[in-house]
């Protein structure tokens, strides 16, 4: 009966399939395959940089989910994305291995400083790259989980978790930048030599981090798309528009919220865990409540509850900021400042959907809606 | 009002003995006591602030009530239960404003409502993706909506709003359905139309009405209860309790 | 009249004499010096104590010398002390016109300095300075010679001054108390002594005599201890609440704004931060101003930025409110983005025309420097803080309750369309209360340039802190946001010592967080229907 759910139907997913396909072919080869001379060389720096703005644009598919769909602002993404982070800046300590400057085999740089003698529990296992991967998913998803398991059972909601979600990543900053937890306090981690033995710095690697960041991408695109067009997501559109209503319906509107939650927060982990690699280091800033609430208005530019607006606003953000911070630093928080005020104000729908309202506009009412088309808005 | 007996507690659907709700000092229900068996309708009229619509929250798990039993089938205790497990039990409900979920299409608020497994896994990957045309069709056709299925609820009338909602209401297929004000917003044509339904829905549901229009309590032809500051002030048939001196003094007027 | 003269004199006259009848015998000096002159420690440190007993001003001298490590020692024995590099003097203060061929220093190790300090505890019992002779004093107890036990029973036969009597009764105390001779009974009365008003010093004392002494002095020794150990404790509950007060006071000034604004209106102003930072910077112009045309006025700067602080930020907050918040009524999740953006243009605004650095609010002169309370000192500055924002608060109150103004602000958020029916204009009604909030949070930023650095990053810092105790406390409600703001700072007062600044700060803000999901309507919750909108 919802024909939305089978992806040929549905143009800008299907687009957005492609463009990322093309993206993740045609810039490691041209990055590979052509000579530094050539006028469509890609440099190593720019792929990187691509790499990042698809890191952020899964957080934002990410993100999406949650609001866009269920109507959860969630200030505190930033602290999923800088977990991931964590776990995979501790596998990527951990292959350093005597290469540090204090040689030591056994512990990273920063706990030979700190006088340390051996390594904590919570470094246990991070040398293997499974399981820092599993943890990546883990440890987000677990922190999402209890998060929400108390903050969606006592139904609280609106501004209040957003407010609560921002103070879980500002009291993780907090605890981040202290020497004893164990993950570098200030300094974070950093100094990475290679990622399953391969150099970490080097083109090939790097094209190989960008090609996985894609398929990330790709990856949590499709689980996200297969989510909210399913009847789960008509029950999580439900709740973001009546959420009592639902209940009266019989709907668990806390074990729906918390599912989407959960994954939601693990694709931020994954993102974070593809995003440390191609930057060369994590540290607690990345907790910065201000850092959360700046991927909010990625999506909210894109276009919430649209999945791939919220991508493309993702890049499209992180790309002007890398142009106006290069070239007018000066005026890049004002240029932020008034997108966040005139993308409320006068684009709510965000790009994607207010671009596929005007074409649904046009089109017949009573035909079928492309997949991604906004619904609605969120309360 | 006490005069349940325990053949009554066990056959009644639905029982509701001394409860009592207050609000900051307000008494919203006084020793409430009332009971609906399978099958039966009742009216429910009285003044604004006599307590119907926190009765019905009481009888949804909305409103936790201070004192008193509210027992689900003779049994169940529904004072321990939140609205989802309520409604789970098969207890309806339609709302005084008509709640649809205004950015999704009719037939999606059919779909979400049908009775079925609930949980966030089974809605992932189970039968609701697959619901059977001739379902849908079946529920909007009894509420006159067949050709509107595609259409955003948003863009609905309030009176096909308050269709869609009735509608949603049968596609829970609960046991007793609380209606709240099902024909506000509705013309003479379509109070007498929801009349009819309500009348046949009955036949096989216990169904609580909540409504001021007085013809159209008269329509429903079941026993009517007026409530009065919390409590039952009169139960019977439509014109007994119209008769009544005390309905009339709070109430209907002269 | 004349006795009262006389009799200082007199006891002067006999004090005089009493030192000379004891410098007088001349040999004493002239062997306890010959000791000194000497490389074995033991020696050295019994001619100390000889010289502590003999007490003469020579003595003295010698033994200040010595502690200023400017004795030295000629071959022959006698003692010279190097003044300075060129001036060489006798321990009688005879000037010496050649230094005599190899001088040795006078060598000092703990054992001496510790025999040195209690000799010179001693000698300085007697100075006609009562600020030194207190300083003796609490020599002696330090030091705990039995040797200075007649000396101070002297002393404090002589003495008149309060204070210094009370030192004295406790060295002496302490003195008979570690003393192995005493009686029993002596030393548990000492106890009794030192425990009136026992710290730390006592504690140390008790729990080192306690080892050796007898049974009975040890029983006496514990209760003393339990007593003391008890007062402790409360004094340092008392010094950290007096510190929650003060933090507590810092987060009322900086939420009190945002009670208004999102507790009242229940808008979510992301830009409040920016507010106290825009009272902040205008105090800082004020004081420029200040400083440049007319000095004399400085010390009433603060009082004259506090009008003109609420008024630039309350006309932010009007010009916020009319250009853009209006436009968000009922979209809480919206206004808190556009407000966020707000708030990075105005950090970045005050970022270009100021600098990124930190500007320079001095304090006025009756705000600086400390009180001593209680024997705990705090700075004047975070008094005056904890009354200024006791101040606010009682104004706003009554503002909001007795004003037409803010009877018309209740009308509209209790029931905006019966207020509108009123005649109540309730857009302006609107823009005023934002207005008012944000002239609070200016107000504030008046205060807290006092302490804390007026960056640009002024206002990011309080932000979250302000909303954890405006919902901690009942939105709605200012009494909530009082009892919130002060229980959140002295808890935090109380976890610092426990677990540390950070660790106590993320503690609160976990506590908080769980709080807020067993009650999400905060501590002092409106009930009613109103709250379900």
């Amino acid at each position: 009966m919802s024909r939305a759910l089978y992806l040929r139907h549905d143009r800008l997913g299907l687009g957005f399939l492609l463009v990322l396909c093309a993206l993740g072919v045609l810039v490691p080869v041209l990055n590979l395959a052509l000579p530094v001379s050539s006028a469509w060389h890609v440099p190593t720096y720019a792929m990187s940089l691509m790499g990042k703005y698809v890191c952020y644009a899964l957080l934002a598919v990410a993100l999406d989910l949650v609001w866009g769909f269920c109507g959860i602002l969630s200030l505190g993404h930033g602290a999923f994305f800088a977990i991931g982070g964590y776990a995979m800046g501790m596998y990527l300590m951990r292959q350093i291995g005597t290469r540090g400057v204090y040689g030591n085999p056994q512990l990273p740089d920063f706990m030979v400083f700190l006088n340390w003698k051996e390594l904590p529990l919570t470094w246990f296992g991070f040398s293997s790259f499974g399981y820092a991967m599993l943890m990546v998913i883990l440890v987000p998803g677990l922190l999402a989980f209890v998060f929400g398991w108390f903050a969606f059972r006592s139904r609280v909601t609106g501004v209040y978790l957003s407010i609560i979600t921002q103070a879980m990543t500002y009291a993780m900053m907090l605890a981040f930048f202290r020497n004893d937890m164990g993950f570098g306090g200030n300094n974070g981690l950093t100094d990475f030599k290679d990622i399953l033995g391969f150099n970490i710095q080097s083109q090939g690697t790097r094209a190989c981090l960008f090609i996985a960041s894609i398929i990330a991408l790709a990856g949590c695109y499709l689980l996200a798309r297969f989510m909210v067009h399913s009847a789960y997501g008509k029950v999580l559109i439900a709740i973001r528009d009546a959420e009592s209503r639902s209940r009266f319906l019989g709907y668990r509107v806390e074990h729906f919220k918390l599912l989407a939650f959960t994954v939601s927060a693990s694709m931020a982990g994954l993102a974070g865990a593809l995003y440390v690699p191609q930057i060369g280091i994590i540290n607690p800033s990345e907790f910065a409540p201000g850092n959360s609430i700046e991927a909010v208005i990625w999506v909210a530019v894109g276009g919430r509850g649209t999945l791939v607006g919220a991508a493309l606003g993702a890049v499209l953000v992180n790309f002007s900021k890398t142009w106006l911070t290069g070239a007018m630093p000066e005026v890049w928080l004002f240029a932020l400042g008034a997108l966040f005020i005139v993308v409320t104000l006068f684009l709510p729908k965000g790009l994607v959907g207010t671009a596929s309202h005007y074409l649904k506009q046009r089109r017949d009412r009573h035909n079928v809606l492309p997949a991604g088309h906004p619904i609605g808005e969120a309360r | 009002m006490n005069m349940a007996h325990s053949s009554e507690l066990t056959s009644s659907l639905l029982y509701l003995d001394g409860v009592s709700v207050s609000f900051d000092g307000f008494r919203a229900l006084n020793n409430l006591s009332l009971t609906i068996g399978a099958g039966e309708m009742r009216a429910i009229i009285g003044p604004n602030g006599a307590g119907k619509t926190t009765m019905m929250d009481v009888m949804t798990g909305k409103t936790k009530p201070d004192t008193g039993d509210v027992l689900y089938e003779g049994r169940i205790d529904l004072t321990k239960l939140d609205e989802a497990a309520i409604a789970e039990l098969g207890i309806g409900r339609k709302f005084q404003k008509p709640t649809v979920f205004e950015s999704q299409s009719v037939e999606d608020n059919i779909v979400l409502s049908l009775r079925g497994a609930r949980g966030p896994f089974s809605s992932l990957w189970g039968w609701r993706n697959r619901v059977p045309q001739h379902d849908i069709e079946k529920i909007l056709e009894t509420v006159g909506l067949a050709d509107h299925r595609k259409r955003m609820a948003a863009d609905l009338s309030h009176g096909q709003k308050q269709w869609l909602e009735i509608g949603m209401l049968l596609a829970q297929d609960p046991k007793v359905l609380l209606v709240d004000e099902p024909v506000a917003g509705m013309t003479d044509h379509e109070t007498e139309q929801t009349a009819l339904l309500l009348r046949d829905i009955a036949k096989d549901h216990a169904v609580i009405v909540v409504e001021h229009d007085m013809s159209f309590v008269r329509a429903l032809a079941c026993r009517v209860i007026c409530l009065h500051e919390g409590s039952v002030l009169a139960e019977g048939h439509i014109d007994a309790v119209s008769k009544d001196d005390r309905v009339i003094e709070v109430y209907l007027g002269r | 009249m004349t006795s009262r003269i006389l009799l200082p004199i007199v006891a002067m006259l006999a004090l005089l004499a009493s030192a000379i009848g004891m410098g007088a015998s001349a040999a004493p000096t002239d062997e306890a010096f010959a000791k000194l002159a000497s490389d074995q420690f033991a020696q050295i440190e019994q001619g100390i104590v000889e010289l502590s007993a003999i007490g003469t001003p020579e003595a003295a001298t010698v033994l200040e010398a010595l502690s200023e490590t400017k004795l030295f020692y000629a071959p022959d024995k006698s003692l010279v002390i190097k003044k300075s590099e060129s001036q060489l003097v006798s321990p009688s203060g005879m000037v010496l016109s050649a230094a005599p061929a190899g001088l040795k220093q006078v060598r000092i190790n703990n054992r001496v300095r510790r025999a040195l300090e209690s000799a010179l505890g001693s000698l300085t019992l007697i100075s006609p300075d009562p600020a030194k002779r207190k300083a003796a004093a609490e020599a002696v107890f330090k030091a705990r010679d039995p040797l200075a036990l007649p000396l101070i029973t002297q002393a404090l036969s002589r003495e008149s001054d309060a204070g210094v009597k009370e030192a004295m009764v406790r060295a002496r105390a302490a003195i008979v108390l570690a003393s192995s001779d005493a009686a029993d009974l002596e030393r548990i009365n000492a106890i009794d002594v030192l425990a009136e008003k026992g710290d730390q010093d006592v504690l140390a004392l008790f729990s080192t005599v306690k080892t050796t002494a007898p049974a009975s002095v040890k029983q006496a020794i514990d209760t003393a201890i339990n007593t003391i150990e008890r007062r402790l404790a409360l004094l340092s509950s008392v010094q950290n609440a007096l510190y929650g007060l003060s933090l507590g006071s810092v987060l009322l000034l900086a939420a009190i704004g945002l009670a208004i604004t999102f507790g009242v209106m229940g808008i979510i102003n992301m830009a409040h931060g920016e507010m106290v930072m825009i009272g902040a910077y205008t105090t800082f112009m004020v004081q420029e101003v200040v400083r440049a045309r007319y000095p004399a006025l400085f010390d009433w700067s603060l009082l004259i930025a506090l009008p003109l602080a609420f008024l630039t930020a309350g006309a932010v907050g009007l010009v916020l409110e009319r250009s853009i918040i209006r436009f968000l009524y009922g979209r809480p999740l919206e206004t808190l983005l556009a407000t966020w953006g707000v708030s990075l243009m105005l950090q970045q605004a005050v970022r270009s025309i100021f600098g990124p650095t930190n500007r320079e609010v001095g304090a006025p002169a009756f705000m600086s420097g400390s009180v001593d309370l209680f024997g705990l000192t705090i700075t004047s500055g975070r008094l005056w803080i904890i009354v200024f924002s006791l101040v606010v608060f009682v104004v706003l109150s009554l503002v909001l309750r007795a004003t037409s103004f803010g009877l018309k602000m209740r009308a509209v958020t209790q029931n905006r369309r019966m207020a509108a029916s009123m005649g109540i204009r309730t857009p302006w009604i609107d823009s005023l209360t934002f207005a008012l909030g944000s002239g609070i949070a200016g107000i504030a930023g008046v205060a807290l340039s006092q302490i804390d650095n007026v960056s640009p990053n002024l206002g990011q810092g309080y932000i979250i802190d302000s909303f954890m105790v405006v919902v901690f406390g009942g939105v709605g409600n200012l009494w909530g946001t009082l009892v919130a703001a002060l229980t959140l700072g002295v808890a935090n007062k109380f976890l610092e010592p426990l677990a540390g600044a950070v660790l106590g700060k993320i503690v609160v803000l976990v506590f908080i967080i769980l709080f807020i999901q067993k009650r999400p309507r905060g501590l002092f919750a409106l009930k009613g229907r109103a709250v379900e909108a």
